[in-house]
């Protein structure tokens, strides 16, 4: 089971403090869309207004065309995977599991089989027995989805539910996450402050910030082509530089006006748009590559990031000549 | 130093026992009079005790009210902590101060009130009014045990059983008080041994009916006789096993 949800002009006032402002989004059926953004920017507030958990002041929700308005949580066809996971510590894992499906009233041995289906689909087969504090960290999460799922809800919302975990098994859920998402075929709603979480599993990225979508894409679109300045900075490093007339710090470069927004892995000495004799102040080996401040003679004063190749020594204070393959001009 | 510190410990727990031992002790006495000298050993007293009609049914009311009262403290206890402790309500703090104060108030005022209403209400004196006075005094007990013990680990749980479809009051009877097993058993056992040994709302609330109390009270009017101290080993024995069991079961379970 899946549908789309449409957010409608939806705003959501605490008082004098508006949390959302205006948020239009279209969510197709399937799609694994993540909700982007520092704390504050509103996307928990949204993802719970998704899940019923807060009317908003205003605007519509709507999920498969139906109108979500007084739908309490217990009745939408959306379930949640929380980030501190909420198990039932009473009860085992099949019973967690079957949770769900027990309050629809299904028998216990059909459920009872769903849940072994379910814990299997996570990896966790033969465990039906055990109890929430018998298993690590990462295991309770692959628990909470499992009941999640196990409703077949419509639309599987998912609050930050790899931030308690360490992060090499945060990557490694992400990929199963993104394959779990592939087999049911859900439309999953995930909300994450690490963008590149986000980048790992989404099919399109909302970033949002102070209560409104800075930018929509699929990840690649957001961190290549950004819209805003705001989603430049928030996806990775990014060098600016501001233009006015043709004209920037850097001396004169045929861009529009504007902040020429440059990733530093977008430098090279080979680059198109010249950016002139830079002189190497720092470097720092990151392994994967070698990561350079460097200041244009032309400006002594900027400081660019730059990401040179793994095999690249240049010394300090030589002077390399440097142009960037890929760039955006954003409106400052 | 050191021996002299045994010996206060020696000294405050016979302050505290030494009575009870006694009591215990003249319970056996093979005589008329549970004073010493200790005269031998004998069990007729307890044969008589657990002989004697009217006492045995005073036994079985004070279990029943026991029972009773604090079943319902407990239910009511804990729905009026889970309602404070998980909506916002005007004046919160005032209803949670109201719910508790009658633990300030001595039971001999709350036994008065209560006859005074049931008086003009027209309402007669039996084992039910005993038990709600119970209710009264165990209500307060209950609601501050089960509050304390709310935190928001359950508030995530029950967000999570409301999320997959469980109405209120699944809620509550498969997650809330699932989960406060622990606090919940404690608040009634707890409730169970005061009201066990409860005398002066007892006293004045109940007529033909009475609880063990307030027989043994009677027993005393007519002499003392070791018959009243194996009365009093029996229900503290009763009131051991409950603490026991509340220790066993309950607590050390709740510590791993």
């Amino acid at each position: 089971m899946t549908a789309g949800v449409s957010i409608r002009a939806v705003t959501q006032r605490y008082g004098s403090a508006l949390a959302l402002d205006g948020v239009d989004l279209e969510i197709t059926a399937g799609e694994f869309v993540v909700l982007l953004g520092p704390s504050g920017c509103g996307k928990t507030t949204l993802l719970n207004i998704i899940g019923g958990f807060a009317e908003p002041t205003s605007g519509a929700v709507l999920i498969g065309g139906r109108d979500m308005a007084g739908v309490a949580a217990k009745d939408r066809p959306t379930t949640t995977v929380f980030q501190d996971y909420a198990l039932f510590p009473h009860m085992t894992l099949a019973e967690n599991v079957g949770f769900g499906l027990r309050m629809r009233g299904m028998a216990k041995a059909a459920r009872d089989a769903k849940a072994a289906e379910m814990l299997a689909l996570v990896g966790l087969e033969g465990r039906a027995a055990r109890r929430p504090h018998e298993l690590s960290g990462g295991q309770r999460q692959r628990v909470a989805l499992a009941r999640a799922l196990a409703v077949e809800p419509d639309v599987l919302l998912l609050d930050e539910p790899l931030g308690a975990l360490d992060l090499k098994l945060r990557r490694a859920m992400q990929d199963e996450l993104k394959a779990i998402q592939r087999r049911v075929g859900t439309t999953f709603v995930h909300v994450t402050h690490d963008q590149e979480e986000a980048m790992a599993i989404a099919d399109r990225i909302v970033v949002m910030n102070g209560g409104k979508i800075a930018d929509i894409g699929p990840p690649r679109e957001v961190y290549l082509r950004p819209k805003s300045l705001f989603s430049a900075g928030f996806m990775g490093e990014v060098n600016k530089v501001p233009v006015v007339g043709g004209k920037s710090a850097l001396g004169p470069l045929a861009v529009p006006d504007g902040v020429l927004c440059i990733r530093p892995e977008a430098i090279s000495e080979s680059g198109a748009l010249r950016l002139g004799p830079c002189r190497v102040e720092e470097t720092t080996f990151f392994g994967t590559y070698l990561r350079a401040h460097v200041s244009p003679l032309a400006a002594p004063d900027l400081r660019l990031v730059v990401h040179l190749a793994q095999g690249a020594a240049p010394e300090l204070g030589s002077v390399l000549d440097l142009g960037a393959q890929d760039f955006v001009v954003l409106e400052a | 130093m050191r021996a002299l510190s045994w010996a206060y410990l020696a000294i405050a727990y016979a302050f505290v026992f030494l009575p009870v031992a006694v009591l215990v002790a003249f319970s056996f006495q093979d005589g008329r009079l549970p004073v010493p000298p200790f005269q031998g050993v004998t069990l007729d007293w307890y044969a008589k005790v657990l002989g004697d009609r009217d006492l045995m049914a005073a036994l079985v009311n004070s279990a029943l009210v026991a029972a009773v009262s604090s079943l319902i403290a407990l239910i009511l206890g804990f729905l009026a902590a889970h309602a404070l402790a998980r909506v916002r309500l005007p004046g919160s703090v005032l209803l949670r101060g109201v719910l508790i104060a009658p633990m300030t108030v001595s039971y001999l005022i709350i036994a008065l009130g209560l006859l005074t209403v049931f008086n003009q209400t027209g309402v007669r004196l039996s084992l039910w009014t005993a038990g709600i006075g119970h209710v009264v005094i165990n209500l307060p007990l209950c609601f501050a045990i089960t509050y304390a013990a709310m935190g928001d680990h359950q508030k995530n749980a029950e967000r999570a059983a409301r999320d997959l479809g469980a109405p209120e009051w699944k809620v509550l009877a498969l997650v809330s008080a699932p989960m406060l097993a622990a606090p919940l058993a404690a608040a009634f056992f707890l409730s169970v041994t005061f009201s066990w040994d409860e005398f002066i709302i007892a006293f004045l609330l109940t007529r033909f009916d009475v609880t063990l109390p307030v027989e043994i009270w009677s027993m005393l009017r007519s002499g003392i006789s070791p018959a009243t101290n194996a009365v009093g080993s029996l229900v503290f024995l009763v009131s051991v096993t409950l603490v026991v069991v509340l220790e066993v079961f309950v607590f050390r379970r709740a510590k791993t």
